[in-house]
């Protein structure tokens, strides 16, 4: 199985580790797994911004890197959110269809492509789980608290067979951690204040660790964590995932 | 030409100032969404309704024309008198005309969000006509000059102590009393008053049936019952959206509305009006305003499926933690941003800016609108209008320039203003205001990139 490994910009500069661990995990599974190296950044920060229209050279750079494998994994439901909905090409339809039906965020891929029930892996922590909304409410990782819905989470699911786990939910289960890409510096105020609604809940938890499929919004709480200098640490779910 | 307004974002920083109040604000609306969650899940068929409920808008926007001249007709047929206004201006202008034909100078007013997005309060004072909100929620906001921070619960901004205060000052109540009870029979006198000695009630209209050319409004507090059973005349407003084709159709909407609103299974009142009682003179005024504008905006059509239930602005992060009056809007919240560009780009070119795109908002929408697809798609439509500034632009084409070329993006080290706006994150500058409440991310040894070329080059 070929799969292109799609690593956001930001994961690759700041959090090198949740690529490793992304690397290692599918290729433990079996994945025959490349990195273009020639990747760089989805256009998502543009296209939220209002600009998707000048998006077209991102998304001619990511159709020429990501043509061929049959399947582009992502450790980011934002980053593949984007890509599936967004990726489009006046010159190369077919391809950018193509890849829009082959990108997967990771815990989708493990769950629906690998079928996977479970992991070796030990982590005998105990951790909150963030969900973050893309991956929540557009890829439907998991089922959503405003929705009458049979409730299902993949990332759960997974999570509850890694040795030693104690995983803890928040009262309000779902709600955004106010990262939003350019609206965590556009509305400051409000994208703090949303982030520090988050910390309390998994602080009133007791939790060592914050975990979730996106980086953007762990990287968002680890800055406030750091900041107020609380002694809680954030993970992605690759790396726990990964440990042996 | 309109001037931006203060932008959301300075207006929401403002509110959190007062971290225990803005905590408030959010706990309290959040508790509603809560409610509203409860409701629903007691409904089985929950998702199916909203289906349904989206289907029957969806039908009744490709066939408005229609409908709103079938409404009209039976309307008349009924005995109201119906009037078309296709601005704000012009709806003003029709309710000051019927108060001018009887005399009219007070008048009892029950919510009516149409008569807010008109301005029609200050029109009609300016002519020397009072007008009374007699909503609870609304009349407090209307002693104290304001405007609704939400259209269902239009004080929700308020404590205890600011409407023992508004009361004191304006109904001389006890000073610093809080009991809810003694403010609420304080505000009930004064109101029953209003009601038995105005001259004419105005309602605004929750849905109107095609097919039997009657109104429907919802209230918990009577007060639009009170206002048109106690006067000789009553004038009801809508936008042309509140039309739904049959009267079956009640069972969807009604069902919908109040579990979404707040939780309750149905609205104290749903209060039917067909035709004028004997004596009474009652009208319609049904009103455009930019709405077949946003009817042909292929992208925001349906935002006009809106039943005004409020879910979307009681689930929002953002709006729970910035208040209403940030949106300088009739409307505020979710739907409020989408809506608000329709009616006036430049000024309100800021809202579809004020989310996350968390996309709660289009999961609890009864009549599934999807609010964050369109306030992402408003973001693509006030850019390429301009509004974003041409610095903004050039800076985006650098960008996306540089992006698109993996050589030159290899060395954009130097394109620190970019990143400050659009990554922020990696851009460790204390004027970022990333930096000014969260630590930057620490840079590691290496990147995946040169990690990966050391140890799994398969090229
Ligand atoms: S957009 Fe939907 S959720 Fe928001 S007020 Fe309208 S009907 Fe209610």
């Amino acid at each position: 199985m070929k799969v292109g490994l799609f690593i956001p910009c930001y994961v690759d500069q700041f959090y090198p580790q949740v690529a490793v661990a992304t690397l290692e995990l599918l290729e433990r599974y079996g994945c025959e797994v490349h990195y273009p190296l020639k990747q760089t950044c989805c256009g998502q920060p543009m296209a939220n911004s209002g600009f998707a229209s000048m998006a077209g050279g991102c998304d001619k750079n990511f159709i020429a890197n990501f043509s061929g494998y049959e399947y582009i994994v992502c450790p980011s439901g934002s980053c593949a959110l984007h890509i599936k909905e967004h990726l489009h090409s006046a010159e190369e339809p077919n391809a950018a269809a193509t890849i829009r039906e082959r990108i997967y965020e990771l815990t989708e891929f493990i769950t629906d492509v690998l079928k996977l029930e479970g992991v070796k892996a030990s982590f005998p922590h105990k951790v909150g789980l963030h969900v973050s909304c893309h991956g929540q409410r557009m890829l439907h990782l998991s089922s959503m608290s405003e929705k009458v819905e049979k409730p299902f989470s993949k990332a759960e699911a997974l999570l509850s067979t890694v040795d030693g786990l104690e995983l803890f939910r928040t009262s309000r289960a779902d709600e955004c951690c106010g990262f939003g890409g350019t609206f965590c510096v556009t509305e400051e105020a409000v994208s703090v204040s949303m982030g520090n609604t988050r910390i309390k809940e998994h602080l009133a938890n007791g939790v060592h660790y914050i975990t979730g499929g996106d980086m953007s919004c762990l990287m968002h709480l680890e800055g406030l964590l750091k900041r107020q200098k609380i002694d809680i640490k954030v993970i992605h779910l690759a790396e726990i995932l990964n440990t042996q | 030409m309109s001037q931006p307004a203060t932008h959301h974002n300075k207006a929401a920083a403002a509110f959190l100032k007062n971290g225990q109040r803005a905590q408030w604000h959010d706990e309290t609306l959040w508790f509603v969404r809560a409610k509203r969650d409860k409701a629903a899940h007691q409904i089985p068929e929950w998702e199916a309704l909203r289906n349904l409920g989206s289907q029957i808008k969806e039908h009744t926007l490709s066939n408005l024309d229609e409908y709103l001249l079938q409404f009209e007709a039976n309307a008349k047929k009924n005995g109201i008198k119906v009037h078309w206004a296709n601005n704000a201006a012009e709806h003003n202008q029709i309710v000051y005309e019927i108060l001018l034909h009887h005399n009219a100078v007070n008048v009892v007013k029950s919510k009516s969000m149409l008569t807010e997005e008109c301005g029609l309060n200050h029109y009609l004072a300016e002519r020397k006509i009072s007008v009374v909100d007699t909503d609870l929620g609304e009349y407090i906001v209307q002693l104290r000059n304001e405007p609704p921070s939400h259209i269902v619960l239009p004080a929700i901004h308020l404590k205890k102590e600011d409407v023992s205060n508004t009361f004191h000052k304006h109904l001389h109540t006890e000073k610093n009393n809080q009991d809810p009870v003694y403010l609420t029979r304080a505000a009930r006198q004064v109101l029953r008053k209003k009601f038995i000695t105005a001259d004419a009630a105005i309602t605004g209209v929750n849905f109107a049936v095609a097919e039997t050319g009657g109104i429907v409004v919802c209230t918990n507090e009577g007060n639009a019952d009170l206002g048109v059973h106690a006067n000789k005349v009553h004038i009801a407003c809508m936008g042309f959206e509140k039309i739904i084709p049959r009267a079956q159709d009640l069972s969807v909407f009604l069902r919908l509305l109040a579990r979404s609103a707040t939780g309750q299974p149905i609205t104290t009142y749903s209060s039917h009006f067909h035709r004028p009682k004997a004596g009474q003179e009652m009208h319609i005024v049904l009103v455009n305003n930019g709405r077949t504008e946003q009817l042909g905006r292929e992208a925001f059509r349906n935002s006009l499926k809106c039943i005004r239930c409020a879910a979307c602005f009681n689930t929002c992060p953002v709006y729970r933690r910035s208040g209403g009056h940030s949106y300088h809007n009739s409307v505020a919240g979710p739907i409020g941003s989408i809506l608000a560009p329709n009616l006036d780009m430049r000024k309100n070119a800021d809202l579809p800016f004020a989310s996350t795109l968390c996309g709660s908002c289009t999961n609890v929408c009864p009549v599934k609108i999807n609010i964050h697809e369109q306030l992402w798609s408003w973001r693509q439509v006030l850019m390429a209008e301009g509004y974003g500034g041409s610095a903004k632009k050039a800076s985006m084409k650098l960008m996306t320039g540089v992006l698109s070329k993996p050589a030159v993006y290899r060395l954009s080290t130097g394109m620190a203003r970019f990143f400050m706006r659009y990554l922020p994150f990696l851009v460790n500058n204390r004027l970022n205001p990333w930096y000014k409440q969260r630590d930057m991310p620490s840079a590691p040894k290496e990147s995946f990139k040169d990690w990966y070329k050391k140890n799994r080059n398969h090229e």
